[in-house]
C-alpha cells in the first residue's frame, strides 16, 4: 500500500481523469440539429462534460453520467434521451 | 518588556480580543444566542479596520463550518463561533473538518439543546460532539477564555487538528470580569506563523477530501486518532509556553488540581462550576480535579490524580440519555483500568441554565465525603 498523506490529501492532482465515469451511464443524451449553442446545458452540467464548440453542444461521453439535466434545461428542446444497452 | 493591559471585559469580548491577536483571515459567521456577542465584537473590529479578515455572513451554521473548511484548505487561518442548535446543525461538517485535518479554531458558548426550547447554559451541545475529532478545551472564566484561544491556534496548527474552546454560555460569555490582555509582540513570539501542511494552490494542485476505499479509510482514521492522542503533549506544552509569556498557567493544561494535597476525597468539575467549588473546597476539606481538556481525554492524568482517593463525585452539565453523565462513565472506565476501588458518584447539575448555588455544591461535597455512589439529579 502506498504512503497515505495527512487528511487523505492526494498530491498528484487530476487522478479523476483516469476514472471514466461515463461507464456508469444508463441513459444517454443526444444533441440534435435544433441546438442553438446557447450554453445553458454547458453551465448546468454537474460533470462539466459539455462544451459548446462551433455553436453546438458537444458531450464528452467519457465522463457524462447520463443524469439528463441537460435535456431538462435545454430551452430549444434539442437534447434527446437514448437508453444505453 | 511589552505592556500588560488590565481591563474589564465579558467572556465574549475577551474571546474577540484573543481572536484579534491571532489574526484569522476568514471568519464565516451565523448568529446564535449566547454566542452572538463574540461574532458581534469581531465584526466591529473588522469594520473598524482593527482586524484584517474577511467576514462571511452565511445562511446557517452548517454553511459557516463548510466555509471555514474551504477557507482553511487554502492555507489561511479560519475561525468561527457557535452554540447549542447551531453546533448541532454543524455536526456533519465538524467530522469533515477533523477528517481533512484542517486546524480550524472555533469558540463554543455552551447552550443546551432543544426540545423543550431553552437558550440557557449547559454543556449538552459540545458533549454531544465529543466524538467529532475536535480537540475540546473547557474554560472556567473570561481570562481563561482569552488565554485558551491563543493556545488553541497553536495546538491546532501543531497537530493538524481542529480545536473548540468551550465556555459556559452567559455564565462566562456574558459576565464581565477584570482580566489581563497580552501585547501583540508576546502573542507573536508564542504563536508561529501558520504554514499549512497542504493547501489548495493553483500553482501546485492537490486533491483534498477525496473518496477513500475501506482499506485506506481505516488508515486515515487511525492516523487521526494517533494525532489526537499525541495532542495531549501539545496541549501541555502550549500551557507551559504560554505561562512564560503571560505568567498564567492552568494545571498541566489537561487537568487542574485544586486543594488536593493530602485529600481522601475529591469532586471532578468542568467549566465555570469550578469557580464556585473553589470557594468551598477548603471549608469542606475536599479536593477538586478540574477537567480542562475533554478531548483528547486525559486518562493517565486522571488515573494518577484519582488513584488514592476514597470517594469521587463527578459534576456535569450533560446527560447521555439511557446511560449516565458522559464524563462520569469515562472516569469510571479510566479507574477500572487501574483497579481502583474508589466510590464514584455522578451529579447531573445545571441543565438548561438551572442555577448551581454554593449550597448545592456544599451538599454535593458532603455526600461525596460520605462515600455516595450512583447518579443524582439536582432538580
Amino acid at each position: 500500500m502506498t504512503n497515505i498523506e495527512i487528511g487523505a490529501v492526494v498530491k498528484n492532482a487530476g487522478s479523476s481523469i483516469k476514472n471514466k465515469t461515463g461507464s456508469w451511464r444508463s441513459t444517454k443524451p443526444i444533441v440534435t440539429d435544433s441546438c442553438t449553442g446557447c450554453k445553458i446545458c454547458e453551465f448546468y452540467c454537474p460533470d462539466m462534460a459539455i462544451k459548446v464548440v462551433d455553436g453546438k453542444a458537444k458531450i464528452d461521453y467519457d465522463y457524462c453520467k447520463g443524469c439528463m439535466i441537460c435535456m431538462e434545461v435545454c430551452a430549444a428542446k434539442a437534447i434527446e434521451k437514448e437508453r444505453e444497452k | 518588556m511589552s505592556k500588560k493591559t488590565e481591563t474589564v471585559l465579558s467572556g465574549a469580548q475577551a474571546t474577540a480580543e484573543a481572536i484579534k491577536l491571532c489574526k484569522p483571515e476568514v471568519i464565516p459567521v451565523y448568529p446564535i444566542t449566547p454566542q452572538t456577542g463574540i461574532i458581534e465584537t469581531i465584526s466591529q473590529m473588522v469594520a473598524d479596520g482593527d482586524l484584517d479578515a474577511k467576514i462571511i455572513n452565511v445562511e446557517s451554521e452548517h454553511s459557516a463550518m463548510a466555509a471555514a473548511i474551504g477557507a482553511q484548505a487554502t492555507g489561511v487561518r479560519a475561525y468561527t463561533a457557535t452554540a447549542g442548535q447551531g453546533m448541532a446543525l454543524m455536526h456533519e461538517m465538524l467530522f469533515v473538518a477533523s477528517g481533512m485535518r484542517l486546524p480550524i479554531v472555533m469558540s463554543v458558548s455552551n447552550r443546551t439543546l432543544s426540545s423543550p426550547l431553552n437558550i440557557w447554559n449547559d454543556q449538552q451541545d459540545s458533549f454531544s460532539e465529543r466524538d467529532s475529532g475536535w480537540i475540546q478545551l473547557y474554560v472556567e472564566n473570561a481570562q481563561e477564555a482569552f488565554d485558551t484561544h491563543i493556545q488553541a491556534f497553536r495546538i491546532a496548527q501543531e497537530t493538524d487538528t481542529p480545536v473548540m474552546v468551550c465556555m459556559d454560555g452567559f455564565i462566562v460569555s456574558h459576565t464581565y470580569e477584570s482580566l489581563e490582555l497580552l501585547g501583540e509582540d508576546k502573542v507573536k513570539s508564542f504563536l508561529p506563523e501558520y504554514k499549512a501542511t497542504f493547501k489548495l494552490d493553483p500553482a501546485n494542485p492537490v486533491t483534498m477530501g477525496p473518496v477513500a476505499s475501506p482499506d485506506y479509510f481505516v488508515k486515515f482514521k487511525k492516523q487521526q486518532q494517533d494525532a489526537m492522542l499525541g495532542a495531549k503533549e501539545n496541549i501541555k506544552n502550549a500551557n507551559e509556553k504560554y505561562a512564560e509569556i503571560s505568567g498564567r498557567k492552568y494545571g498541566n493544561g489537561l487537568i487542574e488540581l485544586i486543594n488536593m494535597e493530602g485529600k481522601e476525597n475529591a469532586i471532578i468539575t468542568i467549566g465555570s462550576m469550578t469557580g464556585s467549588a473553589r470557594e468551598l473546597a477548603e471549608k469542606h476539606g475536599i479536593g477538586i480535579i478540574r477537567v480542562r481538556c475533554l478531548r483528547p481525554f486525559p486518562v493517565e492524568d486522571l488515573q494518577e490524580a484519582c488513584k488514592d482517593l476514597k470517594s469521587i463525585g463527578v459534576l456535569e452539565k450533560d446527560i447521555s440519555f439511557g446511560a449516565n453523565g458522559a464524563l462520569y462513565d469515562e472516569i469510571k472506565a479510566a479507574l477500572y483500568i487501574i483497579e481502583s476501588r474508589s466510590k464514584v458518584s455522578n451529579f447531573i447539575i445545571g441543565l438548561g441554565g438551572k442555577p448551581i448555588s454554593l449550597e448545592d455544591i456544599s451538599s454535593i461535597m458532603e455526600k461525596v465525603k460520605q462515600g455516595k455512589e450512583g447518579v443524582e439529579w439536582l432538580d
